[in-house]
């Protein structure tokens, strides 16, 4: 994975709360393997009318270069399903930027080089009166930088580092192989029933 | 002095191997579970040339796809193919697995606890959010996503951030037919889907501690939905009774030590949690989901929101719920018909819970279709020896093979569009159950009460002198 530190794209808006994980991917597609990509599945449902078409309307599918999508509180709750992320991301996206994340989701995201940028509500209701509009978004500062302006964003040091890195985790984790032995000698004495 | 530590501090202290500057904790592995949908962790590894780190420690279980009417054969090639996959992984690996056919198989968050695999004091990780069931034997248990399941898999760690700590204290008594699961759809419903968000639950009271280790595994199951990826209840006497004499918990001199070991796995009086909620347990009643968010639940004899009279933050969110749902604000959550009912899943298919079902079900006929699906085929077996199977059936409810069936509908079963299910499981999302499916979330008595009636109804009549 690369890291990156700055990134400019067209920003949209999906102005719901709980947009949870099922229907940023539906469970239906979740048995394709990653290779085949999970961009078209991207809020697959949401993004479709009754009659199963594209409703043209539907920002999404009305603005398919974005690259940032701004949306209410608890974007990503719900399941484990790391889909969802690979789906914002085969889709183009690069950042996503909310009032908050569901936990599980903001972890996957980082691990996948998906910004998830937590902006105070106030912020996001502003930015979401804005779009579609170009956005640059920097790592470094933490900010949503919009016409001249800077939006500050948190988000945790260890996903900054990461996302700008593109640290790999089993890399930097074989290099700790020595404290992971020792702890695992350890364990053997003291707690032996662990290996069941 | 040594400072007063929580549940949490002990449980993540044992597991710290070790903590970067940036705050990041390595921690070991005890127990880690996977499943069908674990196909892209064993893809990753696989891909980088890397063995499983731990066979030893590693389970594989078929849950998700896994058909729950006839499994001679299985006509959907995408299904068999996850089930084929997980189980050819396994095999390559040399990991433990529970298949489709083994005598022990079922959903991953029963058989954790059924098989003594999950024991206080352990780290238990798997690629699913509801991993946080564990926690109700005293294990610090939470989902992770795939790239997290590949870690695990090739190192028998993971990297993370040790979350603040919540505690929820519930007192007093529950009335007769109301259950964990209204408790947690209660406690949802006033904090929030993303209420606890960022930390970790330990939930303490009374009527915790009076609760059945089954109940308290419903309870910390539905952790997550209010935003929290852990849920811990301090491991008690019950617990050892519930852990001891299981498949794989530690026997003889090992289970003296273990349980020498666990006994200090409690909050030590004085330590302070980064927040608190209390509850009343006489003040809840049973709990139904009108919406598409666990957050939208309501007591079963209250009325439907009205978004007009919300503030304008969650009108919307409630306008569009209750358009997707068929309902009308303002008219009454008891009464509404439903289509059909699914009592199952890994928040209330445990033995404890076909009980209760059956309690209201017995001699009483379903007047709409339905399915049950017990936790494990272990649990299915007991519930035939107790004869609940029977009662189901002559109610006229399907009795199924074990899995996660029609609370993720990826088994091929699914609501059809538009139609309203009565469900005991922990996702009303839009879709959850299959493309347009109406799911409302409700404890096991309140699905058998739907099903008996046909409706939206409150269990507790129906349960009268049958408790």
């Amino acid at each position: 994975m690369a890291g990156w530190t700055t990134h400019t794209g067209q920003a949209i808006a999906l102005p719901l709360e709980n947009v949870d994980t099922d229907q940023l991917i539906p469970a239906r597609f979740m048995s394709i393997p990653r290779s085949e990509g999970y961009g078209g599945h991207l809020l697959h449902d949401m993004r479709r009318n009754a009659d199963g078409e594209l409703d043209t309307a539907f920002p999404l599918n009305r603005w398919p270069e974005a690259s940032i999508l701004i949306a209410r509180r608890n974007f990503g709750s719900g399941s484990s399903r790391e889909a969802a992320v690979y789906a914002l991301v085969d889709a183009g996206y690069r950042a996503v930027i909310a009032p908050s994340f569901g936990d599980i989701f903001a972890g996957n995201a980082v691990n996948n080089g998906l910004l998830p940028a937590q902006v105070s509500e106030s912020e996001v209701e502003r930015l979401i009166s804005s779009v579609p509009t170009d956005l640059s978004v920097d790592l470094e500062a933490c900010t949503v930088r919009i016409g001249g302006a800077d939006v500050p964003f948190s988000l945790a040091d260890t996903a900054r580092t990461k996302l700008m890195n593109g640290w790999d985790d089993i890399d930097l984790t074989r290099a700790e192989a020595e404290h992971i032995k020792g702890y695992r000698d350890a364990l053997m004495q003291a707690r032996p029933w662990v290996w069941a | 002095m040594t400072t007063p530590q929580t549940l949490l501090d002990k449980l993540w202290t044992r597991h710290e191997i070790r903590r970067r500057a940036d705050g990041a904790s390595l921690l070991w592995v005890d127990r880690h579970l996977v499943h069908e949908g674990s196909h892209h962790g064993f893809a990753k590894i696989a891909a980088r040339g890397l063995p499983v780190a731990e066979p030893d420690l590693t389970f594989a279980v078929v849950d998700h796809y896994a058909p729950v009417r006839d499994r001679s054969h299985i006509a959907d090639p995408d299904i068999a193919r996850m089930i084929r996959t997980l189980e050819e992984n396994a095999k390559t690996h040399d990991v433990r697995a529970f298949g489709l056919h083994d005598a022990r198989q079922g959903i991953v968050h029963v058989i954790g606890p059924e098989q003594g695999l999950t024991l206080p004091g352990l780290l238990v990780t798997c690629g699913d959010s509801h991993t946080s069931t564990h926690g109700a034997l005293g294990a610090l248990a939470f989902g992770i996503g795939a790239t997290e399941v590949a870690h695990v898999l090739a190192t028998q760690t993971v990297w993370q951030t040790k979350p603040r700590a919540m505690r929820i204290t519930v007192d007093g008594s529950l009335m007769p037919g109301v259950t964990a699961k209204d408790i947690a759809l209660n406690w949802i419903a006033k904090l929030g889907t993303d209420g606890a968000r960022g930390h970790a639950v330990e939930y303490a009271g009374s009527t915790v501690r009076d609760l059945s280790v089954e109940a308290r595994l419903t309870l910390c199951n539905l952790s997550i939905e209010g935003g929290a990826r852990f849920g811990m209840v301090a491991p008690d006497t019950k617990v050892l009774e519930y852990v001891q004499g299981r498949p794989f918990a530690p026997k003889g001199q090992a289970w003296d030590r273990a349980i020498a070991d666990w006994a200090d796995l409690q909050t030590d009086d004085g330590a302070s949690f980064d927040r608190e909620a209390q509850f009343d347990a006489s003040e809840i009643a049973p709990t139904v989901t009108w919406g598409t968010s666990p957050e939208q639940a309501l007591p079963i004899d209250t009325t439907l929101p009205d978004p007009a009279r919300l503030p304008e933050a969650r009108a919307d969110a409630a306008r569009a719920a209750l358009d997707y749902m068929g309902l009308t604000a303002g008219r009454p959550l008891e009464g509404t018909p439903v289509d059909q009912v699914f009592l199952g899943s890994c928040t209330n298919a445990r033995i404890e819970d076909l009980r209760l079902a059956a309690a209201v079900l017995a001699g009483r006929k379903a007047k709409v279709p339905g399915q049950v699906s017990p936790g494990s085929a272990l649990v299915r077996k007991q519930a035939e020896e107790e004869g609940l199977a029977e009662i189901f059936e002559q109610a006229g409810l399907d009795w199924s093979e074990a899995g996660c069936s029609l609370c993720v509908g990826m088994n091929g079963e699914t609501v059809a569009p538009g139609k309203r299910c009565a469900s005991s499981t922990n996702r009303n999302f839009r879709g959850r159950q299959g493309p347009g499916a109406r799911t409302h979330l409700m404890s096991p008595a309140m699905v058998a009460a739907a099903a008996v009636t046909g409706t939206l109804t409150d269990a507790r009549p129906l349960l009268e002198g049958r408790l």
